[in-house]
């Protein structure tokens, strides 16, 4: 479903990835863990070219971008992937001049010109699948941090997309709002949803992940089985990092 | 006397009424093309060429920095020695464009350039173009920032038509003195010249109001 190959990504001269190699298989939920600054956040945001990656190749279905060639040329080519490529934000980058429905039909109506009536109705159904029933017409501002990002949830779902990228989803929000978006979450993973997540809840990694890798200093350092990296990991500093972590019940 | 002057501006407010028409012309003119240009200048001096930036850039530090009454006189009594002819009210239109066209660039350039790069970032992420981005995303925050500001400027616009008298447009203010050289009420007929550009003010305020509570709706708490 997505390949990435040799990927590399340098600012101001200073590699931030280098060379990363990495397969996602349909239905897999993929967990990305790592201190900040290591480049997992930099990784994603490359998945569906936010970031221009400095070289290396990335496929989703048969869409194919040469990062090693200019990416002007490809720029229509990018934007049929991220079509196909949904992204959560960490601070939800909600549209605050359209509600909560407009928001998620933005994309099916501009983008893919569905009818309206049609995206309408999808909409609607999508918002009532993460929990928003009744806030079809509100303004982002009179949302809570915990359901402006269930909107995006939602938004990046009428997409239809094969895989959605979350950034952090739950970094940004008040700790008792953080449960309902793991939730989500959770749900659409039951789902069989191809999902990559870089996160910070490791327990809740563990649980709904089917995969993870750690990332440290632009390169992967382990990867594997999310239950048996996260509980059982194999090298020194995936130890370290999460050892960090102990005692971490947060999201439960 | 008052009975007098009242009289004396009634009879006259058919002149005053027909400069104001003009005043109107020329600041709605004003306004329409100096947006339109104002926003290609905002454009390119955001994601334009260097070079065309620099242009862009140059181009509102002249006409900001210039009196606006040297600009029209350059235009209606400078240019025919280059061979190019303008009629007055073309030549006022011409030189109102250009210098509002100064002042909506920057207005336009400091709001788009507001907006949180997060919304060009999820607009890219469900497949949206730049241009889209801009139209569907962008513009309409701006809006909230940009209006304000150029409210001002239209309603200063609307006052510095009377300019254009001195290039020999029958806008408002001409009118007024050429009444005044008649009847020597000079008071009373700048008076009723100045409640005229204060009514036309005052309505372009008026609808300035009520575009910020359009695009404000989504802030109210209620």
């Amino acid at each position: 479903m997505i390949s990435v190959r040799n990927l590399r990504k340098s600012i101001n001269g200073q590699a931030v990835l280098k060379g990363i190699d990495l397969d996602i298989a349909p239905g897999e939920v993929l967990a990305i863990i790592g201190p900040s600054g290591s480049g997992k956040t930099t990784l994603l945001r490359c998945l569906n070219l936010l970031e221009p990656p400095s070289g290396g190749q990335i496929s989703v279905g048969d869409i194919h971008i040469d990062a090693g060639r200019p990416l002007k040329p490809q720029q229509k080519l990018i934007r049929e992937l991220r079509q196909h490529v949904g992204f959560v934000f960490q601070n939800f980058n909600l549209f605050p001049h359209r509600t909560a429905l407009e928001n998620v039909i933005e994309g099916p109506v501009q983008v893919k010109k569905e009818p309206r009536s049609k995206a309408i109705e999808r909409g609607r159904a999508l918002l009532a699948k993460v929990g928003l029933d009744g806030k079809e017409d509100a303004y982002p501002r009179r949302l809570s941090g915990g359901q402006q990002q269930r909107v995006a949830i939602a938004r990046a779902l009428a997409m239809e997309p094969d895989v959605i990228l979350f950034d952090e989803p739950t970094s940004a929000l008040d700790p008792e709002l953080v449960g309902e978006v793991l939730t989500t979450l959770r749900g659409l993973a039951e789902e069989r949803r191809t999902m990559v997540i870089v996160t910070h809840e490791m327990s809740f990694a563990r649980d709904v992940a089917d995969r993870a890798i750690f990332i440290d200093d632009g390169v992967i350092v382990e990867q594997g089985d999310a239950r048996r990296l996260l509980s059982a990991p194999q090298h020194e500093r995936t130890r370290q990092f999460l050892s960090k972590f102990i005692g971490d019940h947060h999201g439960h | 006397m008052i009975e007098g002057n009242l009289q004396l501006v009634l009879d006259s407010l058919p002149f005053l009424l027909k400069g104001a028409l003009w005043t109107v012309v020329l600041s709605l003119g004003g306004m329409f093309f100096g947006l339109l240009l104002g926003f290609g200048l905002a454009l390119l001096r955001l994601y334009g060429f260097r070079p065309l930036q620099w242009l862009a850039r140059v181009y509102v530090s002249f006409f900001r920095g210039t009196p606006l009454l040297v600009q029209l006189f350059m235009i209606y009594y400078g240019l025919p020695q280059l061979g190019i002819q303008l009629d007055p009210l073309p030549a006022a239109l011409i030189g109102f464009s250009l210098n509002m066209a100064a002042y909506t660039a920057e207005i336009l350039r400091a709001a788009i350039a507001s907006i949180d790069r997060g919304q060009w970032e999820a607009a890219a992420s469900i497949g949206m173009s730049r241009a889209q981005t801009l139209y569907r995303a962008i513009l309409p925050q701006a809006a909230r920032t940009a209006l304000p500001p150029l409210g001002n400027s239209f309603i200063s616009l609307v006052k510095d038509t009377a300019l254009a008298a001195t290039i020999q447009v029958p806008e408002l203010f001409r009118q007024a003195q050429l009444i005044t050289a008649r009847t020597f009420e000079i008071f009373t007929m700048y008076l009723a010249a100045a409640l005229i550009y204060w009514l036309l003010a005052s309505v372009l305020a008026h609808f300035q109001g009520r575009l910020e509570d359009r695009v404000n709706r989504h802030e109210r708490d209620a």
